[in-house]
């Protein structure tokens, strides 16, 4: 399968430490590929690079053949890039409807004129994209707290939400930082279910993960980052087996 | 006692359309203006220069509004790369600007001597009582309409847009949205908004001066959009009159305290100002009609 997402070269460092030092790999179209590796290995400067939350200093990012390096956020989501984020975020005050209904693309009633008018476009789709957020808000059993503002949330509801919002906006590719940091096993789980069912209906996923166990449930192939740079990437089977990995990630973390 | 109401209900129209200026910056993209006096200021003397140079009224009501737009996309491209508290200050910075361009731009604004005889429409057919009424219902029906306008924003599309890049503009770029593009619509409209209600002024009080844009003006907005709720049109409109309500209410007041001059009077009255908005916001810091989520449609 040919690559969907390519990383070229990406050099990133802050007050002088090199966090991305030339890294370089790609996500095949159709795969859930694990980012692992330890802290400071650079996992989450190269997804903020990948998703135009950072502008590296150096190296290429290209999406479905498109250089993204230097695009917009917006403009990455307009192609069907779309990330959640470690630290579940949000619209404090908004409902979770709302957050779902934002994450829509190519709304044309959003249009000044069109919200003015209330023309007919804008509104039929707005009845649409209503019905597809109470689909998804239906399919990650946050419907009771539909109307509920996030900020009134518990933080696994938040995940959800962050889920859901990446579903609505029909990505081609999603990117999920930790989605399963400081969440309990059952919902650990059900994260997890959801994440390949979505990838069974055709989305890419790329994410960083620090439980093992999901990993090897989730993830193929595995791409092992560290010091800034690809180690190595193979099936969880074949990393784990590397003994470069293990000492330079997985051996640490069980001595720890 | 009718032509006095019918001037606070005149004015409170007048103060009306600036809470609704400052509802949809502030309340609905999270933008503070503090500068709102400066927009007036531009609205009021825009009208006013060009009906003195012979333009028709209605016209040049329109060309304040326009002249009130383009002036809010100036400061908002201007300080394009600023939030939060420095748009703020550079807001502050416009409406002093301003001021002081009334005051020294003689040839322009005729200086601190201010604008006498500003048109007003249909004074001389109806003569002052009539035109006093005319003036209410015509300054009300234009509140009335914005309001309307405003509402129907707030309630579609465009104003959750407009509400999440309140919440977090970084995040609402990583939903697909032109934050930039949308503030700067916003902020050209509440602009626009606040440089009508200058020109209805304008052609209500028939003399200007930069006296008259002061920045209290603008505080007592904020007390009138605090009051009332930040964040739903309904509250910035109910706020408008319940300013004006007791801003006038207290000049009856102060006689009601034992032993004080005319002078200390006047002066009590902005302390009772200020402890009516300390009150407001330790009772009820939301404000009267506060921010609702609307919910979900059926499924």
């Amino acid at each position: 399968m040919s690559a969907l997402l390519t990383v070229e070269g990406l050099r990133h460092g802050f007050y002088g430490v090199q966090v991305l030092n030339g890294a370089s790999f790609e996500v095949r179209q159709g795969t859930v590929t694990g980012l692992i590796g330890p802290n400071g290995a650079g996992k989450s400067t190269a997804i903020n690079a990948i998703s135009g939350a950072l502008l590296p200093q150096g190296g290429r990012v290209s999406f479905a053949g498109t250089d993204i390096t230097r695009l917009p956020p917006r403009e990455r989501v307009g192609l069907g890039l779309v990330r959640s984020f470690q630290l579940a975020r949000g619209f404090p005050r908004l409902s979770v409807f709302d957050h779902l209904m934002l994450y829509g693309q190519g709304h044309p009633g959003e249009g000044f004129w069109q919200s003015l008018t209330g023309g007919r476009a804008g509104r039929q789709h707005e009845e649409r994209l209503a019905e597809t957020a109470l689909s998804v808000a239906r399919r990650l059993k946050l419907d009771h707290v539909i109307d509920n503002p996030v900020s009134a949330l518990s933080g696994g509801q938040k995940k959800l939400v962050e889920i859901g919002r990446a579903l609505m906006a029909e990505p081609r590719m999603i990117l999920f930082d930790e989605p399963m940091a400081g969440v309990n096993p059952t919902l650990s789980a059900q994260i997890a279910e959801h994440l390949t069912a979505l990838n069974e209906e055709g989305i890419t996923i790329c994410l960083i993960e620090h439980d093992m166990a999901m990993v090897a449930r989730l993830c193929d192939p595995v791409i092992v980052m560290a010091e800034g740079r690809k180690m190595t990437e193979g099936s969880f089977a074949e990393v784990v087996a590397d003994k470069a990995v293990q000492e330079a990630y997985l051996g640490v973390r069980h001595d720890a | 006692m009718l032509s006095y109401v019918i001037f606070s209900a005149t004015t409170a129209g007048i103060y009306g359309l600036l809470a609704l200026s400052l509802n949809l910056i502030w309340g609905g993209a999270g933008m503070v203006n503090l500068g709102l006096a400066g927009f007036f200021a531009v609205g009021a003397y825009a009208s006013a220069i060009l009906s003195l140079a012979g333009v028709p009224v209605p016209i040049a009501i329109l060309a304040a509004c326009a002249m009130g737009a383009a002036a809010g996309i100036g400061a908002t491209w201007a300080t394009v790369r600023l939030r939060g508290d420095y748009h703020a200050i550079v807001t502050l910075g416009f409406a002093e600007v301003v001021r002081l361009v009334a005051m020294n731009e003689r040839w322009l604004t005729n200086g601190t001597d201010g604008l006498p005889g500003i048109p007003a429409p249909l004074k001389s057919v109806l003569g002052p009582q009539g035109f006093a009424v005319f003036y209410l219902c015509l300054v009300l029906t234009i509140l009335v309409a914005v309001f309307l306008a405003l509402r129907r924003l707030d309630r579609a599309p465009f104003g959750r847009v407009l509400k999440a890049i309140r919440e977090d503009q970084d995040l609402a770029g990583f939903a697909g949205k032109n934050a930039m593009r949308v503030k700067l619509i916003a902020f050209a409209v509440s602009a626009g908004i606040a440089g009508l209600a200058g020109a209805l002024y304008a052609h209500y009080q028939s003399y200007i001066s930069p006296d008259h844009f002061q920045p209290l003006l603008t505080i007592y907005i904020f007390l009138a959009v605090t009051s009332g709720g930040v964040g739903r049109p309904a509250g910035a409109f109910l706020g408008a009159f319940l300013v004006i309500l007791f801003l006038e209410g207290t000049r009856f007041l102060g006689h009601l305290l034992p032993g004080l001059s005319s002078g200390q009077v006047a002066a009590s009255r902005e302390i009772l100002v200020g402890l009516a908005f300390l009150l407001v916001l330790h009772l009820r810091p939301q404000g009267v009609l506060p921010e609702r989520i609307r919910p979900a449609p059926a499924q």
